[in-house]
């Protein structure tokens, strides 16, 4: 029941009094109320904005947070009053809901902070006001429309395929998105060129060209230069055929395929030529042809593959349907109105050109549509009279779905627009990801090497500390732990397969099991033999990784840990992410040895070169001898 | 693109038949009635602002009748000299009534929408307008926070006799001092109104009138038809239950 109703009750049962004297029964006990009578106010500390509010006010929704007991978990004792560490300009909202009953949205929020807001206080979004309702399911379902095409764009065509894909599914895609390969944009281009080629065509031969030597009359040019544009015709209508074949081939559905609009149009753009081919140079059937011929220019359609701007078009005129269809109606419904008056108004005039009704539709369709080719023209009083009427109304009636379909037009432009920029920017995003991922296994290999280090001469620990918080000393002694739980290392993802291929030569290895996070990255440690070739990939900040192939017998082999990071799940953390990585200390390129007992750890080079690729000598990078405890895997060179 | 609301509306054609008004989906508003030579003149661009504020004075001041109704009640301290109410308890009550209506004043819809809420189950329009009936004791149609806050003392804080009183004054329809046999049907078949139709046992036709005959019986003790107050209160004070219920709502607020 709303709290407005709950007020009245104590008075409801009050008045109950009346029903005593007539009861044919005794009365039942009334409950026993336990609370304090007594109002009392209470404070409620909202990141120090203070509010104050009668304790009934808030126990009139008991089923929300401040309502039940859920808000002792805030309260404070020194300070005697509950604090919560939220937005106070929510909470006035909030609370005006308890002290009036009526949630309203404030229309300058943000509508996903709001719904959290309302989440955090038990506040179902439901009992909005009708006042703020439609705004905010307006906003909400505005919101979703906009994650959803983010996370289309995300997961969009740019993701790289799956390894085990069909050369079909490769064919589809590179037909689909000509940037995947060269090959398709080369693909691509060339169509679109034909295509260009073949529309030019087809319109130049029907311009006159200079009339052959000796003959006076004029030739359109299709006729002198037959055989060129014949040679220049069948070979557009081949390429189309062989790329129309081809999608044929690689659509994954091909009845769906065969039904879409453009494989419709791809078909009608080269029917008409094999029709002229297979149909005999018969007078009758020639007309026919000739007409089938005008079906050529639908080649021009085969642009909107090409022209995302054709596409936004087409797109607005089927949604927009509903209004053309409308125009059209009232169009139709005035031009027989009008067509009819101007017959009826000039049908006595002599020589008058208003024949019939539908003779009149012409004059009428030019007059409203402001054209006036002076054709057909009134002669009589009246006839002038409606004549204006209806130019003037016919202004009217097209001047009004036209707004409904401009705003259409707009807002799928801007959609447009607003997916192209989340494409583009998706790359840099998807570059920081991938360089944050990388700072916090990089923080905690530093971490790891740090503490070993720290751990046989205990005297510079204190210089190991370096700039970590508290979080990440945490964070990093946990995954040590996983590590200790599981007998395996994190090992970076980029070694995982040439780690997995190489085998140990008489050396121990670790158990190969591997542990994969939800990140995708391998967890192994295996010895590499010396002999084989080694390479080494480095971690760097850019995308880019660098192998470099060690020849030398000398050197250690490393092995590269990457911790599995916990991805960014939040643009916030990604925030965060990027200035730890600032804190992280020197060079971000470094690997560990993994040496194991019982052999004395051996010689590691730790110079800490920059990170250049040498042809022979691969070059260790900031390498330690760690100490590791008895399951870890010694490789040495010798 | 189409309009979400208007949609039903205008799919068929009512408004050209006036029998529906497009724009507000209700039957056309009596009160907009112009006559034709305001209509013309609404035309005319010099004669707009003039004519118009006319027209909308006289809508105003009756629509606005019951809202600009402002009521402040007596001070504090006579109120507690008035009830039996500790200043806590009156500030506790008018709190939760000024903010249920703000004017100050509670009508008779607003109890009966009140009543409705509680009683959903049957009809109780009948059993408020009576209940509001026996509130409204300046009877000027209009509740006052006095009005309920003397009346509730009375059943909460006031003596056996006093509630007796009270619950007499409530059946005595025309306050004539006695209960007339049509008045305790009238008020027994609104409190059976109230159950509605799905009880246990079945609701019989007759039970309220059953109820009737019971009370008279019990109260009417010259037999004459009708209840005075005496023999009502003669009758409750011999009763040992009546008398025993009698508190059970004294903890309400």
């Amino acid at each position: 029941m709303a709290a407005g109703v709950a007020t009245w009750l104590p008075f409801a049962r009050a008045a109950a009094v009346g029903w005593l004297p007539l009861a044919k029964k005794t009365m039942p006990k009334p409950p026993i109320d336990n609370s304090s009578k007594s109002d009392e106010i209470l404070y409620v500390n909202v990141s120090g904005v203070r509010f104050q509010t009668w304790k009934n006010t808030l126990d009139r929704y008991p089923e929300t947070l401040l309502g039940s007991s859920e808000k002792e978990f805030f309260y404070n004792e020194d300070t005697q009053e509950y604090f919560f560490d939220r937005d106070p300009e929510m909470f006035r909202h909030i609370l005006n809901f308890y002290r009036t009953g009526k949630l309203h949205y404030p229309r300058n929020e943000c509508i996903q902070a709001f719904d959290e807001e309302l989440a955090f206080y038990g506040i179902v979004p439901e009992i909005i006001g009708d006042c703020c309702m439609e705004e905010y399911r307006d906003r909400k379902k505005e919101n979703q429309e906009r994650l959803a095409e983010d996370t289309e764009a995300n997961e969009g065509m740019d993701a790289p395929l799956p390894p085990n894909s069909t050369s079909r599914e490769r064919l589809w895609r590179a037909f689909e998105n000509p940037h995947t390969s060269t090959m398709a944009l080369v693909f691509y281009y060339v169509t679109g060129f034909f295509i260009a080629v073949s529309v030019i065509a087809n319109v130049v031969e029907t311009v006159p060209c200079r009339p052959h030597k000796g003959s006076a009359k004029e030739l359109p040019c299709g006729e002198k230069y037959h055989l060129a544009f014949f040679c220049m015709d069948t070979a557009c209508v081949l390429i189309f055929t062989f790329e129309y074949l081809m999608r044929l081939f690689a659509a994954p559905s091909r009845c769906k395929f065969m039904r879409s609009v453009m494989s419709v149009i791809d078909v009608v753009a080269i029917m008409p030529y094999y029709i002229g081919l297979v149909m005999p140079e018969n007078e009758d059937v020639s007309g026919a042809f000739v007409t089938l011929r005008v079906f050529r220019v639908f080649r021009i359609f085969k642009f909107s593959r090409h022209s995302q701007g054709l596409r936004i078009l087409g797109y607005t005129l089927k949604s927009c349907a509903s209004e053309l269809g409308f125009l059209l109606f009232s169009l139709t419904m005035a031009i027989i109105i009008f067509a009819t008056v101007m017959f009826y108004a000039e049908k006595g005039t002599k020589g008058s050109t208003f024949t019939s009704i539908p003779a009149s539709f012409w004059y009428t369709i030019v007059t409203m549509t402001t054209l006036g080719y002076g054709d057909m023209v009134p002669n009589t009083i009246a006839g002038k009279i409606f004549g204006s009427i209806c130019s003037l109304s016919g202004v009217l009636v097209i001047a009004l779905p036209v707004p409904v379909i401009v705003s259409n037009f707009s807002r799928i432009y801007h959609q447009n627009q607003r997916a192209d920029k989340m494409r583009a920017q998706q790359k840099v995003r998807m570059a920081r990801i991938r360089m944050a991922k990388k700072g916090t296994a990089n923080a905690f290999l530093q971490y790891k090497e740090d503490r070993n280090i720290g751990d046989p001469d205990g005297d510079n620990s204190a210089l190991c500390v370096k700039n970590r918080s508290a979080f990440e000393h945490q964070h990093n002694h946990l995954l040590h732990c996983l590590e200790k739980t599981t007998n395996h290392e994190f090992t970076n993802e980029m070694n995982y397969s040439e780690l997995c291929m190489t085998e140990s030569v008489g050396y121990r290895t670790s158990r190969s099991t591997s542990l994969s996070s939800h990140q995708g990255a391998q967890n192994n440690s295996t010895g590499c033999c010396p002999r084989r070739a080694r390479r080494r990939a480095a971690m760097r900040l850019a995308n880019s990784t660098v192998s470099v192939s060690r020849g030398s017998v000398q050197e250690l082999d490393t092995l590269h840990l990457k911790t599995t990071s916990i991805p960014p799940q939040t643009r916030s953390s990604l925030n965060a992410q990027m200035c730890d990585m600032k804190l992280n200390c020197g060079d971000q390129d470094f690997t560990a040895a993994i040496i194991s007992i019982p052999t004395p750890p051996a010689n590691s080079p730790d110079e800490s070169l920059p990170p250049s690729p040498a042809p022979i000598l691969g070059i260790l990078r900031n390498t330690r001898a760690t100490a590791y405890t008895q399951d870890s895997v010694k490789i040495s060179s010798l | 693109m189409k309009s979400r609301s208007q949609d039903q509306s205008l799919s068929d054609s009512r408004e050209l038949d006036r029998s529906y008004d497009p724009l507000t989906g209700n039957p056309p508003s009596k009160p907009n009635k112009k006559t034709i030579k305001q209509r013309l003149l609404k035309l005319l661009p010099c004669c707009r602002s003039g004519s118009s504020s006319s027209i909308t004075q006289s809508n105003i001041s009756d629509d606005d009748e019951l809202s600009t109704v402002r009521y402040r009640p007596e001070g504090l301290d006579r109120l507690v000299q008035q009830t039996n109410f500790t200043k806590k308890e009156l500030q506790v009550l008018y709190r939760g009534f000024k903010n249920e209506c703000p004017s100050g004043v509670v009508n008779e819809e607003t109890f009966k929408s009140i009543y409705s809420q509680f009683f959903p189950h049957g009809d109780s329009s009948m059993y408020a307008h009576f209940l509001f009936e026996a509130f409204d004791t300046q009877n000027n149609g209009s509740v006052n926070f006095e009005d309920f806050v003397i009346s509730l003392s009375i059943i909460l804080r006031g003596s056996i006799n006093d509630k007796l009183n009270w619950a007499f004054n409530l059946y005595d329809l025309n306050k004539d001092g006695c209960i007339t046999r049509e008045e305790m049907t009238d008020i027994m078949g609104s409190i059976y109104d109230m159950m509605g139709k799905y009880t246990y046992p079945c609701m019989k036709d007759n039970a309220s009138k059953e109820h009737v005959d019971n009370f008279f019986q019990k109260m009417d003790k010259n037999k004459d038809g009708v209840v005075t107050i005496e023999e009502f209160l003669d009758t409750c004070q011999k009763d040992e239950s009546i008398m025993q219920s009698m508190h059970m709502f004294d903890n309400v607020i």
